[in-house]
């Protein structure tokens, strides 16, 4: 019997797509574009699977990357993983993209007495990050906040080299691997199936209306369409 | 048995829709609502839709399925909102309908989510006399259009320059301190006097016809609403919210109604068809009535449930495409969260 195939999707930074048989990685391939998610992730998985020389069909299982990442595009991975399972019965596993990343300086063979952290970039001066022991087992997070929390420890991953004098960075992975993805994938702990937002939407409560009788009277209507 | 079957994904807004069609037959039209999670916001927060439509999609597809008693391999081809709509909405629903395309081998087809709402009623009341014209009213959009293909040829003749129609009651029904969403509740409050006060009536002065004949704006009034309730309250005296809903009501209605008479008199067409969820407004629905009967125009008003964001408004819409020959969209287009009416494929 041979090793199942494994088809793996991320979203959560930029948009990649990765195939494996057992470790054996088939396809790796990226889009480096943080804005054409939904435009460019089902081409990629065409694409990975034209160059493995296999179709939907062959794929034993789906590893799809929960993040954390910006919500719109991380969403895309999310959503196209989750129907592609649906509608073919393959299984899916959510995996948190960082511990891909971690997998992939693992593999390096490089040894931090003390352990690691990989940290992607949150924006708004933030980073996600988790924190990882010497031999690659996430012990903390994956959690989002300033560069000033994170762990004063060997740091990899995109973020790495953004906050110089506050993250550690060393030589090691800076993106995801989709294809070392695909071939750990089914290793990762499950971290379900829901995107890890890690941030609360943005929305505030109203307070009571304003007065409009206190404020000047309104101009006219504005002469803008709206989107909707 | 006739007609394509097709499957549409709607999710623009705050509803997860996914309808299922054979060719106008209505086979599935299964809906998930995220408005009660909006609530306590006073309006869709998109973030807030966003996430409530990814963890809808798959249960709502899979009670699409059940309920139209298919297998999805049956399927003949996906249709899809591809805007206009809030975009991080937009995005859960064509990421999920190019998978379910590309894992079924299916064309994929984004089409325009106003279109939809003009379409859907081929589903109640068969073939659209085609030239039409169409109101659609809702918390997004208000706009007046021209149908001249339901597939093909759409123009729009005018929509809001500020508030959607469906905004104004929420602010208003916020004033008002009647919940949200306040289109059903400022209907079911507004048992006054529709006269005890005149509310501004936007775009309809002379000046404003020769750039805005068509066009709507709901801004000034909200604004006047929420003054006279002030006013009133800064003299001490009781609300009378029956009065007030029934006044502003009417101000909302007697220019959606008047300026779709007018597009139709000015295009020569003798239906229109209302969409959209202020499209289940009784005095709306009256009102056309009444001045629809006057100038011999015929009414269309698909049921309220598929006036409302659904799927299966998509799929029609689809159906009816593919019927016409359209040409299936590429699987790496994007959203259009401004998609234009005229853009009915993309
Ligand atoms: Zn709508």
């Amino acid at each position: 019997m041979s090793e199942p195939v494994v088809l793996a999707l991320d979203t959560s930074t930029v948009v990649a797509a990765g195939l494996a048989r057992g470790p054996e990685v088939l396809a790796s391939v990226t889009v480096a574009d943080r804005m054409q998610h939904v435009e460019q992730l089902m081409p990629l998985v065409g694409q990975a699977l034209d160059q493995a020389g296999l179709s939907l069909r062959d794929v034993d299982k789906i590893v799809v990357g929960l993040g954390p990442g910006p919500f719109t595009g991380l969403r895309v991975g999310v959503a196209t993983a989750q129907v592609l399972a649906a509608a073919t019965s393959i299984e899916l596993r959510g995996v948190c993209t960082l511990d891909v990343i971690a997998a992939q300086y693992s593999a390096e063979g490089r040894s931090d007495a003390n352990g690691f952290v990989v940290a992607t970039d949150a924006r708004r001066k933030e980073v996600y990050w988790a924190r990882y022991d010497s031999s690659g087992t996430r012990l903390d997070g994956p959690k989002v906040g300033p560069p000033e929390e994170v762990p004063a420890l060997p740091t990899v991953g995109p973020a790495a080299d953004l906050y110089p004098d506050r993250l550690q960075a060393v030589s090691g992975p800076r993106r995801l691997d989709p294809g070392v993805m695909a071939a750990v994938g089914a290793t990762l702990p499950d971290a379900g199936t829901e995107p890890l937002y890690l941030r609360r939407p943005d929305a505030a409560e109203p307070a009571r209306p304003k007065s409009v009788l206190t404020n000047r009277p309104e101009p006219g209507p504005r002469l803008r369409r709206r989107d909707r | 048995m006739s007609g394509p079957l097709i499957l549409g994904i709607e999710s623009s807004c705050d509803e997860t829709g996914v309808g299922i069609v054979r060719g106008h037959e209505l086979l599935a039209n299964e809906v998930a609502s995220s408005v009660d999670l909006h609530v306590r916001f006073g309006g869709v927060v998109p973030e807030v839709a966003s996430r409530a439509h990814l963890e809808a999609m798959v249960p709502t597809l899979q009670r699409a399925c059940a309920t139209a008693d298919i297998d999805l391999s049956e399927i003949d081809a996906v249709a899809v909102t591809a805007g206009p709509g809030l975009m991080g909405a937009l995005v859960v629903g064509l990421a999920s309908a190019k998978a379910l395309a590309f894992a079924l081998n299916k064309p994929l087809y984004g089409v325009n989510h106003l279109a939809g709402h003009v379409a859907v009623d081929l589903l109640e009341h068969g073939p659209l006399p085609e030239p039409c014209a169409a109101l659609l009213v809702s918390g997004g959009h208000t706009s007046l259009l021209l149908v001249e293909d339901v597939a093909q040829t759409i123009t729009e003749l005018g929509s809001t320059i500020d508030d959607a129609a469906g905004e104004a009651y929420d602010k208003v029904a916020r004033v008002l301190g009647l919940p949200y969403p306040g289109g059903p509740y400022i209907d079911k409050a507004a048992t006054g006097d529709p006269r005890m006060a005149t509310f501004p009536r936007g775009l309809t002065a002379r000046k404003d016809l020769v750039d805005h004949r068509f066009d709507f704006s709901f801004s000034g009034l909200k604004t006047a609403v929420a003054r006279w309730v002030e006013a009133r309250q800064r003299d001490g005296k009781d609300v009378p919210v029956a009065d007030v809903a029934a006044s502003f009501q009417e101000a909302v209605c007697d220019v959606l109604s008047a300026k779709a008479m007018d597009a139709c008199r000015v295009t020569g067409v003798t239906s229109l068809l209302i969409g959209g969820g202020v499209a289940a407004n009784s005095r709306l629905r009256a009102l056309l009535a009444e001045r629809a009967a006057e100038n011999k125009i015929t009414l269309r008003t698909p049921r309220p449930g598929l006036c409302t964001d659904n799927g299966a408004m998509i799929a029609v819409l689809g159906s009816e495409i593919v019927s016409r020959g359209g040409k299936p969209s590429a699987i790496d287009i994007g959203a259009d969260s401004s998609l234009p009416v005229s853009r009915i494929l993309v």
